[in-house]
C-alpha cells in the first residue's frame, strides 16, 4: 500500500465548515440562476414576490414598477430595479434581509406567503455580485415623516454576512412609503416564453388587486392595470398539524421546547390538539402527561410521535389560506387574456400530509387566444407564476388526466387539449411542496393532483356548457338560414302550381321557422349584450370586449370560512347577532384601509365586476 | 290490388291539391309534410298467390322543418311544379330534362336545388307514389335503354316496326310502351329471351339466333328499365309467350331475374304491370361450369360483397321455399366463383348460340 495516502488526521485538516453562501454560490442553479436568461427572471421574481408579500401584509394595494436598463459600455450587464409602495423596511433590518442568505420572517411560520425560505432576494443580490462585482442598492422608506435611507451592500460569501459599503439618506420622490431594490447583474434580456414579460403578465392575472408597470431595456413601457380594489384576505398564521410533521422535526421541537409538561407542549405547539387528545396520546404511548418534553428519551419520543399520528384529530384549520377567489380569477384573466369566455372554480380547502391547501382553476377560451395550438397552461403557487418544468408539475399531469373532449375540446389521449384555451391553475398553501429549491413545479401528491383534477373538471364543465350552448345556437342559426332559403322555393312552387298569392304561406312558414330555431337569436345577442344564460363562476365577453349580462354572476362558491372556535355562543333566537359577529370577526383582526372590505352579496360582486372603470 | 280509389283525379288536379294542403298545414302553424309511401324492403310484401312484390301501406312523413328532410320536401315541390307545367302544356319530357327544369341556385345561397340527376330521379319516384300517378301521367319518360330484335312486328307511335329487319343495333325500346303508343302485330316468336348485357345480345343477333330458334331477343343494358320490363310484361300476357332470362352467374344476375319475375322493391307499386311471375331462369347457372366444362381460368372469385349479397337474395321470401334456388345459390357460395356471360366465348365464338342455349332449351334446363 502506498504510504503517502492521507490519514484521518491529514484529512481532518482539510475539512472545514462550508458557508451557506459559498455553497449556493457554487450551486446557483438550485436557486434558479442557472444561466443569464433565467437569472434575470428569477431576480425579478424574487423582488416582486417580496414586494407583493410586504404590501399585502401591510394591507396596502400594491403598485410595483420594474425597470431593466442595460449598463452602458457593457455587453450583458443590466441594472434591475424593482420599486414598490409597500411598508418599507426598518433601517436596521436591511443589511440582513438583502445581504444574508436564509434570513427572513417566512420560514419559521406556517402562513401562506409567496416567498417561503428567505433565500430569494439575497441570492439575486449575490448572483449580481458574483457576475458584475457590483453591490446591491437598497432604498427604503418606512416612515412618511422621514426621508428614505439608502444602502449599498456587499455580501461576505465566507461568513454569510452583509458588508455595508454606503449608508445614506435620500429623497424618496413620492409622499408614500416603499422599498426599491437595484441589482446589477449579468443577464440576457428577451421576450416571449419564460420571459420577464410573461412573468409580469401572469402575476398580473393572479393578482388583479396589484398594479404593475414595466420599463424594458428598449425603453418600451407596459402597464398592467389594477382590476380589483380589494386586497386578498390576510392569511392567518397557524401551528403545525401533528399529521403533517416528520419524526426528526418532532424530536427537535421536543428538545427545544420550553414547556414544562407534555400536556402543555402538545396543546401549545400543534394545532387541533385538545388537552383531552393530549392525554389520550400520552396514555397510548405510556408517557406521563406531566413529563418534561426536553427530557424525553429518543425511543419515547418515537412512541409519542406514532401515537400522535394515530390519534384522531380534526383536520388542520384552513383559514390560513387566502385563495384568489372566483371573482378575482375571472377579473385577472379578463384584463390580461382577451378571451371570449372565462370560467373559474375555487375548491374547498383540503389537506396533504397535514398541510392545508386549496386549489383553484380558471379557464379562458376563444377571443384573441390562438386557436390551433395546444392549450397554454399557466401555473401558480401562492399567486406566484411557475414558468419552468411544466411537465414535472402535478397540475400539468392533472390537466392531462382530464377528458377535455367531453367539454367540447380536442385532445389526444394523455396530452394537453388543443384549442384557443388558457388553463390557469393555482395552489394556495402554507407549505407548497415544490419539486426543487427553485420553486418551479408542484410535487405530485395524490391528494393535490386529485384536487387539481376536480377543479379542472368543474371549470371544464362550465366551459363545455357554454360551448354547447353556443354550438346549439350556431347550428340553429344555420338551420334557420336553410329553412328560410327553402321557404322561398316552396312558396314559389306553390304559386306556380296553384296560381294563388302564397304570401300568407310565406309568412306562416317564416314564423314557424323562427319558432323552431329560437336559439339562433341568442347567438346574435351573444355577440353584443347578452350571455347565453346565468352560470355561476363564468364570464362571457361580447364582441366589443365588454362583459355580457346576465351570464356572469360570480358569487364565490365558498361561504366565508367561519372560525367557530372564536365565535361567541349565539343566544337563543338571536340570529342577527350571529350574522353581525361573523361579518365583524375578520374586520376586527385586520387593519384594512377604509373602503376595501368586500360585500358578500352576489349583486354587489357583479356590480363591482362590471362597474370597474379600470378594467 | 288496392281498388280503393274509384274516382281518379286528373294529375294536374292532384298536384294542386297537394300544394294547397301544404298551405293549410303552413297556415295552421304545423310542420308541412307529405306522406310518402315508403319504397323500402320493410314496406313490401310478397303476394304468395300472385307471386309478385307489392307495396305495403307504410308511409314516411317528409317534413319541411326537419333538417334531414327539408331539402327533399322542397325538391318534391319543385318536381311537382315542373310536372304540372308539362301537364298544362300537354308535353312530355325526359327525366333528364326535368332535372334541368328544376335545377337552379337557391336565392341567397350557393346551393343548388339539385346537384345531379341521381338526386331528382328518386324524387320523381316519390312523387309517383305520393300522387298515385304513373310516370307517363306525370308526362315523364326515361331515356331509351335496351334493344329488341326478333320475329315480331310492332307499331310504335303509328310507325310500323319490323323487328326482323333491325340490323345489328335492333329497335330501341322506348321508356313508355303502353298500348296507346305500342301495339303488337304479326308474331311468329315462340318465346322471349332477355339477355342481361348488350355484348351477348349482339353475339346472338349476329348469329341470327332469333331466326333459328323463333324468338324475340331483348336486352336492358343490365338491370332492365321500366320500358323493357313493361314491354316484356305485355308480350308475355298479350302474346302468351314464355320469357327466359339469360344473365351473368353472379348475385347481380340473380337479382335481375328476381326483379323481372317478382318486381323490385323500390318500384313495388309498378309490380302489377311489370312483374312476370312466369319468367324462367335459363342461365348462367352455377351448375354450368361443370355441365359445360367451362375452364377455371374464366371464373372470377366472389368478393365479400358478392357473398353478402348472395346470402341476402337467398333469404328473399320468394326464394326461401324454393329448393332449386337454394341449391343454385348455395352452389355458387361453396364454389366461391362467379361467371360472366362472355365467359362462354372461351369455349368458342358462337358457343352460346350454337351449343349452350340450344342445349338448355332442349333439356328445358330452367330454374323457376
Amino acid at each position: 500500500m502506498a504510504s503517502n495516502a492521507p490519514d484521518a488526521q491529514s484529512m481532518a485538516k482539510r475539512q472545514q465548515e462550508i458557508s451557506v453562501a459559498d455553497f449556493f454560490a457554487k450551486n446557483r442553479h438550485m436557486l434558479g440562476f442557472d444561466n443569464t436568461r433565467k437569472a434575470l427572471l428569477t431576480a425579478v421574481k424574487e423582488a416582486v414576490d417580496n414586494s407583493l408579500d410586504a404590501c399585502e401584509e401591510a394591507r396596502i394595494l400594491p403598485r410595483i414598477r420594474v425597470e431593466i436598463r442595460k449598463v452602458e459600455g457593457t455587453e450583458d450587464h443590466y441594472v434591475l430595479s424593482v420599486r414598490d409602495n409597500g411598508p418599507g423596511i426598518m433601517k436596521a433590518q436591511i443589511p440582513r434581509v438583502f445581504g444574508k442568505l436564509l434570513y427572513g420572517s417566512k420560514f419559521h411560520r406556517l402562513r401562506m406567503s409567496r416567498g417561503q425560505q428567505g433565500i430569494g432576494i439575497s441570492a439575486a443580490g449575490m448572483y449580481g455580485q458574483i457576475t458584475t462585482a457590483k453591490p446591491v442598492q437598497i432604498t427604503s422608506r418606512p416612515f412618511k415623516s422621514k426621508p428614505a435611507h439608502y444602502y449599498e451592500l456587499r455580501m461576505d460569501l465566507k461568513r454569510n454576512e452583509p458588508v455595508i459599503l454606503v449608508d445614506d439618506e435620500v429623497d424618496w420622490g413620492d409622499p408614500g412609503t416603499g422599498t426599491k431594490v437595484e441589482i446589477t447583474m449579468k443577464a440576457t434580456f428577451f421576450r416571449g416564453r419564460q420571459s420577464v414579460d410573461e412573468y409580469l403578465e401572469q402575476t398580473a392575472i393572479a393578482n388583479p388587486h396589484a398594479e404593475f408597470s414595466f420599463l424594458a431595456p428598449d425603453n418600451t413601457e407596459r402597464i398592467f392595470p389594477r382590476a380589483a380594489k380589494e386586497l386578498p384576505p390576510e392569511p392567518v398564521e397557524i401551528q403545525p398539524h401533528p399529521h403533517g410533521i416528520e419524526l426528526g422535526i418532532f424530536t427537535r421541537l421536543l428538545h427545544d421546547s420550553p414547556h414544562r409538561s407534555m400536556g402543555v407542549f402538545l396543546t401549545g405547539s400543534f394545532s387541533r390538539v385538545t388537552s383531552q387528545a393530549a392525554s389520550q396520546v400520552c396514555k397510548a404511548s405510556g408517557i406521563a402527561l406531566s413529563a418534561v418534553p426536553a427530557d424525553l428519551h429518543p425511543h419515547e419520543a418515537e412512541k409519542l410521535f406514532h401515537a400522535l399520528q394515530k390519534a384522531e384529530l380534526p383536520p388542520p384549520r384552513t383559514d390560513c389560506l387566502a385563495p384568489i377567489g372566483v371573482e378575482h380569477l375571472l377579473k385577472g384573466m379578463h384584463k390580461e387574456l382577451g378571451a371570449e369566455f372565462y370560467s373559474a372554480t375555487t375548491r374547498k380547502p383540503s389537506i396533504y400530509r397535514g398541510n392545508p391547501f386549496q386549489i383553484e382553476v380558471g379557464l379562458a377560451w376563444g377571443g384573441k387566444l390562438e386557436s390551433d395550438s395546444v392549450a397554454r397552461v399557466i401555473r401558480f403557487a401562492n399567486r406566484v407564476p411557475l414558468q419552468y418544468q411544466l411537465s414535472a408539475c402535478s397540475s400539468t399531469k392533472a390537466v392531462m388526466d382530464v377528458a377535455w373532449k367531453s367539454y367540447g375540446l380536442q385532445q389526444s389521449k394523455g396530452s394537453l387539449p388543443v384549442g384557443p384555451l388558457v388553463i390557469m391553475v393555482h395552489m394556495a398553501s402554507v407549505w407548497v411542496p415544490f419539486t426543487n429549491q427553485a420553486k418551479e413545479a408542484i410535487a405530485d401528491y395524490d391528494e393535490i393532483r386529485k384536487e387539481f383534477k376536480l377543479a379542472l373538471q368543474d371549470a371544464g364543465r362550465k366551459l363545455g356548457t357554454y360551448l354547447k350552448k353556443k354550438q346549439a345556437a350556431a347550428s340553429q342559426a344555420k338551420r334557420r338560414n336553410i329553412f328560410n332559403a327553402y321557404i322561398e322555393e316552396v312558396v314559389r312552387a306553390f304559386q306556380q302550381i296553384t296560381k294563388e298569392d302564397g304570401s300568407d304561406l310565406r309568412e306562416a312558414l317564416l314564423e314557424t321557422s323562427r319558432k323552431k330555431t329560437e336559439l339562433a337569436e341568442k347567438l346574435e345577442a351573444m355577440k353584443h349584450k347578452e350571455a347565453p344564460e346565468e352560470m355561476e363562476g363564468t364570464l362571457v365577453i361580447g364582441e366589443d370586449g365588454q362583459p355580457l349580462v346576465p351570464g356572469a354572476v360570480v358569487a364565490s362558491e365558498l361561504p366565508p370560512e367561519i372560525d367557530t372556535d372564536t365565535l361567541p355562543e349565539p343566544s337563543e333566537g338571536d340570529l342577527e347577532s350571529l350574522v353581525e359577529s361573523t361579518t365583524a370577526a375578520p374586520k376586527a383582526k385586520t387593519h384594512r384601509p377604509e373602503g376595501h372590505h368586500e360585500e358578500s352579496s352576489a349583486k354587489a360582486v357583479q356590480a363591482s365586476l362590471f362597474g370597474d372603470d379600470e378594467a | 290490388m288496392s281498388s280503393k280509389k274509384i274516382v281518379r283525379l286528373p294529375t294536374d288536379e292532384k298536384i294542386i291539391q297537394m300544394a294547397r294542403h301544404v298551405r293549410v298545414q303552413g297556415l295552421a302553424g304545423e310542420d308541412p309534410r307529405f306522406n310518402v309511401p315508403s319504397r323500402t324492403l320493410a314496406n313490401v310484401n310478397f303476394n304468395e298467390v300472385k307471386r309478385i312484390i307489392e307495396m305495403g301501406d307504410g308511409k314516411t312523413a317528409r317534413e319541411f322543418f326537419n333538417l334531414g328532410q327539408s331539402k327533399k320536401f322542397m325538391q318534391t315541390m319543385l318536381v311537382a311544379e315542373a310536372c304540372k307545367r308539362l301537364v298544362d302544356a300537354g308535353k312530355t319530357n325526359s327525366i333528364r330534362d326535368l332535372y334541368y327544369m328544376t335545377k337552379h341556385t337557391i336565392a341567397g345561397t350557393r346551393e343548388n336545388t339539385f346537384d345531379d340527376q341521381a338526386e331528382s330521379d328518386p324524387i320523381i319516384e316519390d312523387l309517383e307514389v305520393t300522387l298515385d300517378s304513373l310516370r307517363e301521367e306525370l308526362h315523364l319518360f326515361a331515356s331509351n335503354k335496351g334493344a329488341m330484335v326478333g320475329e315480331i312486328t310492332v307499331v310504335d307511335g303509328g310507325d310500323v316496326i319490323d323487328a326482323r329487319r333491325m340490323g345489328t343495333g335492333g329497335w330501341s325500346v322506348p321508356s313508355i310502351v303502353e298500348p296507346d303508343v305500342i301495339q303488337f302485330r304479326e308474331c311468329e316468336a315462340k318465346f322471349v329471351l332477355l339477355v342481361e348485357k348488350d355484348a351477348m345480345w349482339r353475339r346472338l343477333n349476329e348469329d341470327k339466333f332469333w331466326k333459328k330458334h323463333h324468338c324475340i331477343l331483348i336486352h336492358g343494358g343490365g338491370q332492365p328499365p321500366r320500358g323493357v320490363r313493361r314491354l316484356m310484361h305485355r308480350m308475355v300476357h298479350e302474346l302468351k309467350l314464355p320469357l327466359y332470362v339469360f344473365v351473368d352467374n353472379d348475385p347481380w344476375g340473380y337479382y335481375i331475374y328476381s326483379v323481372v319475375k317478382q318486381g323490385s322493391i323500390s318500384l313495388a307499386y309498378e309490380s302489377r304491370r311489370m312483374a312476370i311471375p312466369s319468367a324462367k331462369f335459363i342461365g348462367l347457372s352455377s351448375a354450368d361450369v361443370e355441365k359445360f366444362q367451362i375452364p377455371d381460368e374464366v371464373t372470377i372469385r366472389l368478393e365479400d360483397t358478392d357473398i353478402a349479397r348472395a346470402k341476402e337474395i337467398m333469404a328473399y321470401p320468394w326464394f326461401t321455399g324454393n329448393k332449386a334456388w337454394q341449391k343454385e345459390i348455395q352452389r355458387m357460395l361453396s364454389s366461391k366463383v362467379k361467371l360472366e356471360l362472355e365467359a362462354l366465348s372461351a369455349k368458342g365464338i358462337t358457343f352460346a348460340s350454337d351449343e349452350y342455349l340450344p342445349r338448355k332449351l332442349k333439356e328445358k334446363d330452367f330454374l323457376d
